[in-house]
């Protein structure tokens, strides 16, 4: 059974079905829109289930020729990283639908639009997780650009324009860096056996170091700007500011991690003598990024802004697990790029609905919640320790997992890191103070508590959140064999206790 | 190692109970005071049974395990979620939950104004679940999750009534400090991993001996750092006053009896790197002499009764960091006194919170006096935790505190004679700031205004206090009698070596009373011979000024570290804005070929972006056709 092909056609047929429907009956676009989603969830569910997980190559393989002449095909499979990624965004799509169901208001265009376009950005997100042909990813990694464009240019808030189209800018140039790359691993792949986009065939090309060396750097940037990396970062927090709560989710949740994915089926497969090469400017990068999005976090009056360097600071974690090299520092990436999802939603769902109740995103203008809404500050708080990674939570596990992985092979870039935490600490207890602490000021007399949609929309992520703290093993089970494979592929194996050099 | 199936219920009742009360949220009003209390007592009867058992072990019976479920397994990084119980832990199972469920008791009465005394239980629950992890964990990483836990129910407790702004910032104050320190777990964990290739207890331990010192050394100044952040020692110390903020039965339990006292555990549980280690075990030393002295020295000077109280617990800590730095010999004496501490501070801050009660919750001594015709029981039970950590004979720190002072004396050489007389100030130094306190509050004149009207508590209140009470009057006598504690411990550490005995019990004994009587004695001079004026007199030396304002730590941290941070942020931020962003703009402009491109594209025409994105394509289609031709 072809289980990518359907994941990714379903929302497709709930994007169909939401362009039928007649004018006006937005609460049915609505619904379909959800039931869509719950489908795609099931669906994935249904093919998670049969995930052989001590497997390291790929699976649910399909390969059709697309453009046989050009020696493009339309090829799937996934691996333990590729399935939690899809899972992961199969779950936060119906999330999201609900927890925004009336985000799309006020916008420039129609509620079906907004529909559609969330619908069809699900189906590429599948597809940019699944895809194996290099042209096929690259092909959805830029038309993904197009939904999140009008997302944020047409229901977003502020300066929404501006937002986006520095968001687009900066995607497409580099998109370019990745295309002339592409470009050129296909030629010398026409020189060397015969024209293909197929990444196991890529991946066995010889080229000089140079070569390498440029062609990594061409992937490498159009991954840092997504993820995004120090410094390459300042479109997140204008696009985080201007984009709705749930477009955030996606944006940031999902659409970033095609970056640190990426590095890993891309850079690290094709390039794996430059990622060796280019490994101790990336950790540099890294460090700086958890630190430097962390004090930004600290600084910022901003709560949406805030969010947004929090999750720099967080990509710069992944990206140092990435490429220290190590089965821990693998394993934590995944799995952090898996939490962060959820974390991530958490605070940009309630945080928006903070926003939306109170007609103001300056944190200052918050003050007292936990004893006006204590549902939602709650959640809130929730939110934000899962952001600070306490023990218990799932993004403690992950980033731990980082830490120890990054230190056993790079001590001085695991210690800076771990300055992060107490950065995380006040980044995150900072907000909690000023806006649920303290008496409440006015303008947040009145303010409602959640309600029951909501209730139901942040349940299940924080029920994740808790459950995969104390219980990350199916996680770790599906990731923890293509970790060993991956970093035994670069020639790495775990170092070795060291005594301490006795 | 012998296994059991029912340590998990320790931890899961009072979890439970904490789950519940948050969940049923207002519907619980009714009785989840009642249910949490219910679950530590539970919680503490399962400890009392796992005690009956140990006791009919042999000595290396008595530990016992209990694995959970793999935890975290990737590569040789394997941590299951497995719980320990051995003769140290025990004491603190006991002491968690038996101190626990007095303060639980006391604060049905002590909150019962209070509209959010369900969620005040539900937080003691999690408290008591989060600390007795801390203590059963078999691994560093375990011990590292009730480590937090605990961070996280003190955070939420001292920030009970956040709506008062300096609450909420004292709680933050306390987080923030502590996750200073809890960095310090997470390194040692890291070198442990590195050099070891393991994190749980055992495994270190065997490892011990194939490992270099220097990996050893830093592991234990490491632990060291989490040890002062958790347990309010220098340089760490800062959070530990304002976090009197929070209720006074959390001040009593959290801040007093168990949490601040984890630093003990975990130097205690590490014995094996600190016994080969001897430089990180000589800085554990120094950080518990200088801690001592210096919660002494800010004891003398405060007016708060808490405040006065939490000075004190810092310098009784010091105490037992600096006992358990004395090696193997010490950390037993940590232990007992860790244990007699638990009673009679506990006791003594539940005292004050009963003075509290009968005083419109007034704090400051200096409006206080002559309660104990009002409140004689509080008088009672508060004396005797007074004679108790005086080290009066034969009271509970007479034994404890005279142990670690007779140990320091004879660890050898000049350090020993230094830290013998630190140890012995500190005891006179105690002596004056306790019996400050008593005279303040309980005797002289009365200070307070008319709208007081002090009573005494109701017994649900005055009941554990009484039961702490006893604790300090007898636990010392029947922790060393016979070395009961010290051989119960003892196969848990390294047979020591005995050093030549610099000064014998009786003597050590002498001096301490000496001291303490020096302390009594200035201090009755000072506050009972003279009118204690009702408003602090700001005419002081230069010494009350700086001891008052407590030995200026805010002021130096404030300068030193959230001043320059501050500034950094600021700065950063602005060169987000304008540098880096700046850059990408200016490059956006020359790329683009003008201006007025760029402006073009930012007002709004849509299809000028969608051109943008056909560009890509049609430039991969092209070259495609380009290369294949």
């Amino acid at each position: 059974m072809n289980w990518l092909t359907l994941l990714m056609v379903l929302p497709l047929i709930g994007s169909a079905v939401v362009v039928a429907l007649p004018k006006g009956k937005d609460k049915l676009v609505k619904q379909v829109a959800l039931g869509s989603t719950l489908i795609v969830l099931g669906a994935t569910v249904a093919m998670a289930v049969g995930f052989q997980r001590d497997n390291v190559d790929l699976q649910y393989v399909e390969k059709y020729a697309w453009i046989p002449s050009f020696g493009i095909n339309y090829a799937l499979g996934v691996d333990g990283l590729a399935l939690i990624l899809i899972l992961m965004s199969t779950i936060l799509a119906p999330v999201v639908v609900l927890a925004g169901w009336n985000e799309c208001q006020g916008g420039r265009w129609s509620v079906k639009v907004f529909y559609i376009l969330i619908l069809v950005l699900e189906t590429m997100m599948i597809g940019v997780f699944a895809a194996t042909d290099v042209f096929l990813f690259y092909v959805i990694f830029e038309a993904m650009l197009i939904p999140v464009y009008f997302l944020i240019g047409g229901y977003g808030t502020g300066e929404r324009s501006a937002a986006a189209v520095k968001f687009l800018i900066y995607s497409l140039f580099g998109g370019l860096m990745m295309l002339g790359s592409i470009i050129a691993l296909y030629v010398m792949s026409g020189a060397q056996g015969g024209h293909t986009f197929d990444l196991a065939a890529l991946s066995q090309l010889k080229m000089s170091s140079m070569t390498q060396n440029l062609l990594f750097l061409g992937f490498f940037i159009a991954f840092a700007i997504k993820a995004p990396l120090w410094p390459l970062h300042t479109w997140l927090p204008d696009a985080a500011d201007s984009a709705t709560p749930g477009t955030s989710v996606l944006l940031l949740g999902v659409l970033d991690k095609v970056g640190t994915f990426g590095m890993i089926r891309y850079c690290l497969t094709l390039f794996p003598d430059a990622s060796k090469t280019f490994t101790p400017a990336i950790l540099v990068l890294a460090v700086i990024s958890i630190i430097y999005g962390a004090i930004l976090a600290i600084g910022q009056r901003d709560l949406k802004r805030l969010i947004a360097f929090t999750s720099i600071s967080h990509f710069g974690f992944i990206t140092l697990g990435i490429f220290a090299m190590t089965s821990q520092g693998y394993s934590g990436a995944a799995l952090y790029m898996f939490n962060h999802g959820f974390s991530t939603a958490a605070l940009f769902l309630v945080g928006g609905w903070m926003i939306s109740r109170r007609g103001s995103s300056t944190i200052s203008d918050f003050g007292g919640l936990q004893r006006i809404t204590p549902v939602m500050a709650w959640m809130f708080f929730l939110a934000g320790m899962s952001s600070l990674a306490l023990p218990g939570m799932s993004s403690f596990v992950s980033e731990f997992l980082v830490l120890v992985g990054t230190f056993n092979r790079y001590p001085a870039h695991a210690i800076i890191a771990t300055f992060g935490i107490v950065l995380a600490a006040l980044y995150i207890l900072i907000p909690v103070q000023k806006a649920l602490h303290g008496p409440t000021t006015p303008g947040n007399e009145n303010l409602s508590d959640l309600n029951l949609r909501e209730k139901i929309a942040i349940a299940p992520v924080i029920a994740i959140i808790l459950a995969l703290g104390f219980y990350p093993a199916p996680l770790l089970n599906v990731i923890n064999p293509a970790a060993t494979h991956v970093i035994g592929q670069l020639g790495f194996s775990d170092p070795a206790p060291t005594s301490g050099g006795k | 190692m012998m296994t059991s199936t029912t340590l998990v219920y320790l931890i899961a009742l009072p979890l439970a109970g904490s789950a519940i009360l948050l969940l049923a949220g207002r519907r619980s009003d009714k009785w989840g005071h009642l249910l949490a209390t219910g679950l530590s007592a539970s919680s503490f009867f399962v400890g009392l049974y796992q005690l009956s058992l140990m006791l009919g072990r042999s000595n290396s019976e008595r530990p016992i395990t209990q694995k959970l479920f793999e935890w975290i397994s990737v590569g040789t990084f394997k941590i299951d979620a497995s719980l320990m119980l051995d003769q140290l832990s025990i004491c603190f199972v006991l002491l968690i939950t038996g101190v626990g469920t007095l303060i639980h008791i006391y604060s049905i009465s002590y909150m019962s104004h209070d509209a959010d005394r369900r969620r005040f239980f539900a937080f003691l629950n999690l408290f008591i679940a989060a600390m007795l992890l801390l203590v059963l964990g078999d691994s560093y990483l375990n011990l590292y999750v009730g480590w937090e836990g605990v961070g996280l129910a003190s955070y939420l407790l001292i920030g009970f009534w956040n709506q008062k702004p300096a609450y909420a910032t004292a709680s933050k104050k306390a987080f923030v400090m502590n996750r200073v320190g809890d960095m310090g777990l997470s390194f040692a964990i890291m070198i442990a991993f590195a050099t070891m290739g393991t994190v749980s207890f055992s495994g270190v331990k065997a490892a011990v001996d194939h490992t270099s010192t220097a990996a050893l050394t830093s592991i234990g100044i490491m632990l060291l750092v989490a040890a002062t952040g958790k347990s309010a020692q220098f340089p760490l110390q800062a959070w530990l006053g304002d976090a009197m903020a929070g209720p006074t039965p959390v001040s009593a339990l959290i801040h007093a009896a168990t949490m601040v006292t984890a630093g003990v555990y975990l130097i205690t549980r590490s014995n094996f790197i600190f016994d080969a280690a001897p430089t990180a075990q000589l800085l554990v030393v120094i950080v518990g002499a200088i801690t001592l002295m210096f919660g002494a020295l800010i004891g003398t000077a405060k007016d708060d009764i808490k405040k006065a109280l939490a000075a004190s617990t810092m310098s009784q800590i010091g105490y037992m960091i600096l006992g358990a730095g004395l090696g193997p010999v010490g950390y037993a004496f940590a232990i007992m006194h860790l244990l007699t501490h638990g009673f009679f501070k506990a006791g003594m801050f539940l005292g004050a919170g009963s003075v509290m009660h009968g005083m419109n919750d007034e704090v400051n001594m200096r409006k206080y006096g002559a309660l104990r015709k009002f409140m004689p029981i509080t008088f009672a039970t508060f004396g005797l935790g007074y004679l108790a950590i005086l080290g009066v004979p034969p009271f509970a720190g007479f034994y404890s505190k005279d142990m670690i002072i007779e140990t320091a004396f004879n660890s050898g050489g000049a350090k020993g004679i230094i830290l013998g007389c630190v140890t012995l100030l500190g005891a006179g130094i105690t002596a004056f700031y306790m019996t400050r306190v008593m005279i303040l509050t309980f005797t002289g004149k009365s200070r307070w205004d008319d709208e007081a009207h002090p009573h005494e508590s109701p017994w649900l209140m005055w009941l554990p206090m009484a039961i702490l009470a006893i604790g300090s009057v007898t636990s010392g006598y029947l922790l060393s009698h016979g070395d009961a504690l010290v051989n119960w411990l003892s196969p848990l550490f390294e047979n020591h070596a005995e050093h030549a005995e610099l000064l014998s019990p009786l003597v050590v004994s002498g001096l301490a009373l000496a001291m303490v009587a020096i302390g009594i004695a200035i201090a009755f001079i000072k506050y009972s011979r003279n009118e204690v004026a009702a408003v602090a007199p700001t005419d002081v030396s230069i010494f009350t000024t700086i001891a008052r304002q407590d030995l200026l730590q805010d002021r130096f941290n404030e300068a030193v570290f959230m001043a320059p941070g501050k500034v950094l942020t600021a700065v950063l931020v602005k060169t987000d804005e304008a540098v880096i962003d700046g850059a990408v703009r200016g490059a956006g402009r020359i790329a683009l070929g003008s201006g007025s491109a760029l402006r073009g594209v930012q007002t709004g025409f849509v299809r000028s972006y969608a051109a943008l994105i056909l560009l890509g394509a049609v430039a991969l289609v092209a070259a495609i056709w380009v290369v294949t031709q």
